[in-house]
């Protein structure tokens, strides 16, 4: 296992520096691996056996269990993460189960950092830059979805009423999370 | 005290909170709720501005967003600066510094004003006319001249200071205007628990009921119904009240641009908020209840100051206590003026008379007025008025059957109101793209069919009296919260209290009996339009309003005609004896009111104005003091100057350091996708020109891409990691379109074949340690790669760990020299730098930028996509032809390579150009000819790609695109150039080691 | 900005698609088998209507999947999105010519 002391998340900077502003927090995930799985339907069974969560079917939904979470992206494309596990062991498991499927799987868990942006006006600070409606009606808790947030695609996900996930390729990240950052000032 | 013209009582301005203001650096009074034009006019000041071609004096003329004359410049500072506001829409505060425009050196004497003399030459057309010869004066003379004398304010030239924000919203329905019909449609549909939105452009919400004094609503007076309604919609969660807000602009499918006003009004703004908001509102259903505006009536020398709207003056009476003169005399065309007589005598302004254009006016309110004691002239024009900087008496004749005029009569007066009858707000309607329909009762045009989901109600769409606008607005409410899925509106009706004002009107010019070319009946205040004018325009052939609009500048002020439009077409109309309909109309385009571009930009300026992307070695090359560059969106270590270097010597000695001992170079921007399937094979060779079949797992093969036209898209090295598994790499800015198109494919064309792609350009940090001691630099730093020539020869590719990280290490060069790429997680690559820097350290390694990886690629004759190609280029045009697989039955382009246009022998060649003087280096982009001495235009052969210092080879090297160029090589061309033409040399592009045995060291 | 529905993750706005010309002009199974006209008007020839148009999007920010629209080219009223793969559908006004 690689010395994960050494890896270097591209929000790090920016959320040491973070302003503590309640109505709508900044606050950096912790490192995740992340596999994304594409495949036939006849693969997504035993990806799901696998993972240890079936694999959602209904679109822009997510499952979680324990530290790991399945996210619907498309319909034959999942987002796998477990946080906190080395990435190599668990694309290796998967990989042996799904020897013989039609499908592909590819360790992306470096491509992408991700933070939380929580509070009551988490919905209102998104929506300043994401032109998705946010109400709890059309973005129900349990909903996830690439989407584009001013001039970078995100893969937004909501696992609390008031708590939105923010996954944004590296370089993307610190001008995703800044352009919040000048949105919330309002809030400060 | 806030003004002599302010009456005792009344109004809904607060009289115990005094504003102080300053206008042309004078200080004034004000009351809190006033505007600058309310606080100007209780302060006697009508002249406001200079109009903008003859810079005549002019006044406010309305009372809200349709002002034409009456834009000032508003802001302490230019940081905080913004011109061409409406003083009719401006709020006063505290220590608001205002000021007048287009005058100098001040507003009572104004230089520009002897463009009056010149009137005659500055007529329509007179910009195409005049200042059409001689054709060099245009920019040098005649484009600054008229710049400075025609204009409106002035562009401030300091950054804008202040924030502005855009923010995305959603809801059920929209209600675009809180006057009677918007707030009665709120109250219904709201009811229904639809999320609504109701937004009005005024400080204030409730439109007309604000200056209404006797009406009564549900056995209420209008203000306190008013008061009782906004407050009972504010206590409904599901309701959003946005007052100070535009709706500027509709765009398809019911998405509305809605400008808010956030601080602009307070004196002392708390500087965490935005200046302004733009909200970008998608709404299931829209209710359009934005009103009527009061027309002007055309008749010679209508614009002075002192003339003014009827129905603003009541406004300016009743809603801010403010009497807009002494005496006034009243010409209209219609009831709601006598209302304001009414209005305004009772708040002590003296009626010399109302001059009624109707033959016979009569019913309620003409009695009213003459029981009042007012002098009602029926069948009795304007027909002129005079006064320098403020009207000081009217001419009255009286109008004969036969349309003559009689004797006039002056009349003395500090104020002229008119009234031409009301124009419905059609403005959003138009620009949602339903179709107007001309109403020959109501002589305007109204809403007709729908094309989005909305619905007009009220007065903009033609209804005008109290209790029908009310319920027409309530039945448009409830109808819109059905169609968003709503049951359980409120339709209802009201009670009310009122007197019909009938619906009156006129438009075109008032009968005058002036001499046509000797009176100036102003149509477009704004852009200086007269009658006279449009009527010109007809006599000189323009026949469409369209072409008469823009012969004339009529109706394309600011204001977009807001108060001259139906004039213009009712003019046009009268002398070309069509009735309006045919005349047409012109196209309502955003924004509704005029916009900071301060919203449009919101939050995207400086840093957040693209995302800057960074790697994950960025900071590392900053303190180094790398100098960067932007490629596409990312910032690339451009050349690491040392102290005193310039980039000639940064790039010279970096090119040295790289081609005799190791340099390390930041690679990471290269696009990465990851093919996966048990047919990635098959992808591959039906997207690359190149048969990828027989490559084997662990070996490199450089790729082409085409587009199906044939034209080259995108190169990259890829390596095959397992029969089913490619690791493509794309050039830097050619990732996502690679990906969009080898998707596109797959998920259009060829659905059946098991292969999936991942975008892993993120997943990787690539550090490329190139130089003939690469080998020895990474060495000891890697576990289970046997790194040896025989172990792992060029174009070879091993996985393993580097620095106790995973690695998939190629062994690649795009320098010509031995060299490896080390891909990384992207999360371990400033570490795993940094250790192969340190390992580095003995041997001399040297970090280079994009500017060296250039030079050093340039002389192996290495060409960039994007650089020696520009999508006109095909594999055989850029010596590609090696690496196309010619067994191949078909692959993206193949089919379109075989085009007759696509062989012919003289298409444009890569080449290699020396210069014959080995100093001279020539210009990239510059053209290539035979002769240099050919008469221009010259036939240019071709035009050189690339062009560097070599410090390798110690003179000037270039790639370049000739036609036939390879037939030409050992042939002499020019380069034209302005200090005469370089004699360059065809020669083989590729200028260094042509063997390659570097390479394979 | 439009809004368009996707397929998959319903209606969305016009900023998570790209343009993808127009649909249902299948790429030649054999292109070798066609003459250099018949290749040009593959590559280059639109029907760019007046009217209502079958063209492809694609959610690029989204599901990635392409897909089709049924836009009128003078409203931009969408009449309808299906899979790509799927035929146009027909249109009550649209007669008979459509359904390919």
């Amino acid at each position: 296992m690689p010395d994960l002391a050494i890896r270097e998340n591209s929000l790090g900077r920016l959320a040491s520096a973070a302003r503590t502003i309640p109505a709508a927090m900044l606050t950096v995930l912790p490192d995740a691996a992340k596999l994304l799985f594409r495949g036939r339907p006849s693969s997504i069974d035993a990806a799901g056996k696998a993972f240890g969560i079936a694999l959602p079917m209904e679109a822009c939904r997510f499952a979680t269990s324990g530290n790991r979470t399945a996210y619907w992206l498309g319909p034959d494309e999942w987002l796998l993460q477990a946080v906190g596990e080395d990435s190599a062991a668990l694309f290796a498991g998967l990989a042996a189960a799904l020897a013989g499927h039609s499908q592909s799987l590819v360790d992306v868990s470096h491509r992408s950092d991700a933070f939380a942006l929580s509070g009551p006006q988490a919905a209102y600070i998104l929506n300043h830059g994401c032109p998705l409606d946010l109400s709890l009606q059309t973005f129900p808790v349990g909903m996830c979805t690439r989407t584009i947030f001013g001039k970078a695609t995100i893969m937004l996900s909501r696992p609390a009423p008031e708590v939105f996930h923010i996954d944004a390729w590296r370089s993307f990240a610190p001008y995703v999370w800044q352009l919040l950052d000048e949105a919330r000032s309002e809030l400060a | 005290m806030s003004g002599r013209f302010r009456t005792p009582s009344g109004g809904r301005v607060d009289r115990r909170r005094t504003i102080r203001f300053t206008f042309d650096g004078k200080s004034y009074q004000g009351f809190e709720g006033d505007t600058l034009a309310s606080a100007l006019l209780a302060n006697g000041v009508h002249l406001v501005g200079r109009s903008f071609k003859y810079h005549r004096p002019r006044g406010i003329v309305t009372a809200g967003s349709d002002e034409p004359n009456a834009l000032v410049g508003v802001g302490v500072d230019d940081a905080h600066y913004t011109p061409n506001l409406r003083a009719t829409q401006v709020e006063i505060y505290d220590g608001l510094v205002a000021e007048s425009q287009n005058r100098w050196p001040s507003l009572n004497f104004d230089v520009g004003a002897v463009n009056e003399v010149f009137a005659p030459f500055l007529s329509a057309g007179f910009y195409y006319k005049t200042f059409m010869w001689p054709r060099a004066a245009w920019a040098k003379l005649y484009e600054p001249l008229i710049r400075r004398a025609a204009g409106l304010g002035r562009a401030p030239e300091q950054p804008d200071a202040d924030r502005y924000t855009q923010v995305y919203a959603h809801c059920d329905v929209l209600i675009v205007g809180a006057g009677p019909a918007g707030l009665a449609a709120a109250l219904a549909t709201s009811a229904s628990g639809a999320k609504v939105f109701v937004c009005d452009e005024q400080a204030e919400m409730g439109g007309s009921l604000l200056a209404e004094k006797t009406a009564v609503i549900d056995g209420l007076l209008a203000a306190d119904w008013t008061a009782k309604a906004l407050a009972d919609l504010a206590a409904r969660t599901n309701v959003t009240l946005m007052p100070r807000t535009t709706a500027f602009g509709w765009y398809p499918h019911n998405f509305l641009g809605l400008c808010e006003r956030i601080t602009d009004h307070v004196a002392k703004a708390d500087p965490k908020l935005p200046r302004e908001r733009l909200w970008q509102v998608r709404a299931k259903e829209v209710v359009l209840a934005t009103g009527a505006l009061e027309r002007p009536l055309v008749f010679p020398d209508n614009d002075r100051p002192g003339i003014m709207m009827a129905e603003a003056a009541r406004i300016y009476a009743n809603r801010f206590g403010v009497k807009p003169g002494d005496k006034a005399l009243i010409f209209t065309a219609c009831d709601s003026a006598y209302r304001a007589a009414l209005d305004l005598k009772a708040a002590g302004v003296a009626i010399a008379a109302i001059a009624d254009l109707r033959a016979a006016p009569g019913g309620l309110w003409v009695d009213r007025a003459r029981a009042a004691g007012i002098d009602v002239r029926a069948a009795t024009v304007v027909t002129g008025t005079s006064g320098r900087l403020r009207i000081d008496s009217v001419s009255l004749a009286k109008l004969g059957p036969d349309g003559r005029t009689g004797a006039s009569e002056t009349i003395a007066c500090d104020l002229l109101l008119m009234s031409g009858g009301f124009t419905p707000s059609v403005h959003l309607f138009s620009q949602s793209r339903g179709k107007l329909v001309y109403d020959e009762a109501l002589q305007a045009y109204l809403p007709g069919a729908s094309v989005e989901r909305e619905r007009s109600v009220g007065a903009c769409r033609g209804i005008s009296d109290l209790d029908t606008v009310l319920n027409d607005g309530a039945a448009g409410g409830s109808g819109a919260a059905q169609a968003a899925g709503f049951a359980g509106a409120l339709g209802g009706t009201f009670a009310v209290h009122t007197d019909s004002v009938g619906t009156d009107g006129f438009i075109g010019v008032t009968p005058h009996g002036g001499h046509p070319s000797k009176t100036r009946a102003w149509i477009d205040f704004q852009n200086d339009v007269t009658a006279k004018d449009v009527k010109l325009a007809i006599r000189e052939g323009f026949r469409s309003i369209e072409h008469v609009k823009r012969y004339t500048t009529t109706g394309m002020a600011t204001d977009q005609g807001k108060t001259s439009n139906m004039n213009a077409l009712g003019l046009v109309s009268e002398t070309l004896q069509i009735p309006v309909p045919q005349v047409g109309l012109t196209t309502f385009r955003p924004p509704y009111t005029p916009t900071t571009f301060g919203i449009f930009a919101g939050q995207s300026r400086g840093d957040l104005f693209d995302p800057l992307r960074q790697t994950p070695i960025h900071d590392w090359a900053v303190a180094q003091g790398a100098v960067f560059e932007d490629v596409s969106l990312w910032k690339r270590a451009h050349y690491f100057p040392r102290a005193g270097e310039d980039m000639h010597a940064a790039v010279a000695r970096e090119c040295k350091a790289t081609r005799q001992a190791v340099g390390i170079f930041d690679a990471t921007t290269l696009g990465k996708i990851e093919v996966v399937g048990k047919d990635a094979a098959e992808l591959m060779n039906r997207m690359y020109t190149n048969a990828w079949t027989k490559l084997e797992p662990g070996r490199l093969r450089y790729g082409v891409m085409l587009r199906e036209d044939g034209f080259v898209m995108d190169d990259g090295v890829v390596g095959r990691m397992a029969p089913d598994r490619f690791h493509i790499t794309t050039t830097t800015g050619g990732a996502p379109r690679v990906l969009a198109m080898m998707e596109d494919y797959i998920q259009t064309e060829w659905p059946d074949l098991d292969v999936w792609l991942t975008s892993t350009t993120e997943e990787w940090a690539v550090i490329a340690v190139q130089g003939p001691l690469a080998r020895k630099v990474l060495e000891p730093l890697v576990e289970d790669i046997d790194l040896s020539r025989e172990a792992m020869p060029h174009m070879s590719v091993r996985e393993g760990k580097i620095c106790g990280v995973p690695t998939r290490l190629f062994r690649v060069s795009f320098t010509g020299e031995l060299g490896f790429e080390v891909n990384v997680p992207a999360g371990y690559g400033r570490a795993v730098w940094e250790a192969i820097f340190a390992a580095g350290k003995p041997y001399g390694i040297t970090p280079y930028g994009t500017e060296t990886m250039h030079v050093l690629r340039a002389e192996k004759g290495f060409i960039i996509v994007g650089q020696e190609t520009d999508g006109t280029v095909t594999p055989d045009d850029a010596g590609l032809s090696w690496a196309i697989g010619k067994a191949k039955k078909d692959f993206v382009g193949k089919r379109s390579l075989a085009r007759p246009a696509m062989t012919a022998s003289d298409r444009k060649q890569l080449v290699g150009l020396l210069t014959v003087n080995p100093k001279t280096v020539l210009e990239e982009g510059a053209q290539i000819v035979a002769d240099p001495a050919q008469p221009i235009p010259m036939t240019m052969l071709g035009h050189v790609t690339s062009s560097y210092w070599s410090t390798t080879l110690d003179r000037s090297i270039a790639l370049a695109l000739v036609r036939g160029g390879r037939a030409r090589i050992g042939e002499r061309l020019s380069v034209p150039m302005p200090d005469g033409p370089i004699t360059v040399e065809l020669v083989e592009p590729i200028f260094y080691d042509p063997k390659g045995a570097r390479l394979d060291a | 900005m439009l809004l368009i529905t996707c397929p998959h993750c319903g209606p969305r706005a016009e900023l998570e698609f790209s343009y993808g010309g127009e649909a249902h002009i299948a790429r030649p199974i054999d292109p070798t088998g066609l003459d250099d006209e018949a290749w040009a008007t593959f590559l280059y020839k639109r029907s760019n209507p007046k009217g209502v148009h079958a063209e492809r999007w694609r959610h690029l920010h989204g599901c990635g999947r392409f897909f089709n629209v049924l836009r009128d080219t003078i409203s931009d009223t969408i009449v309808t999105t299906y899979p790509a793969g799927q035929p146009r559908p027909a249109l009550p006004s649209d007669g008979k010519e459509n359904a390919r």
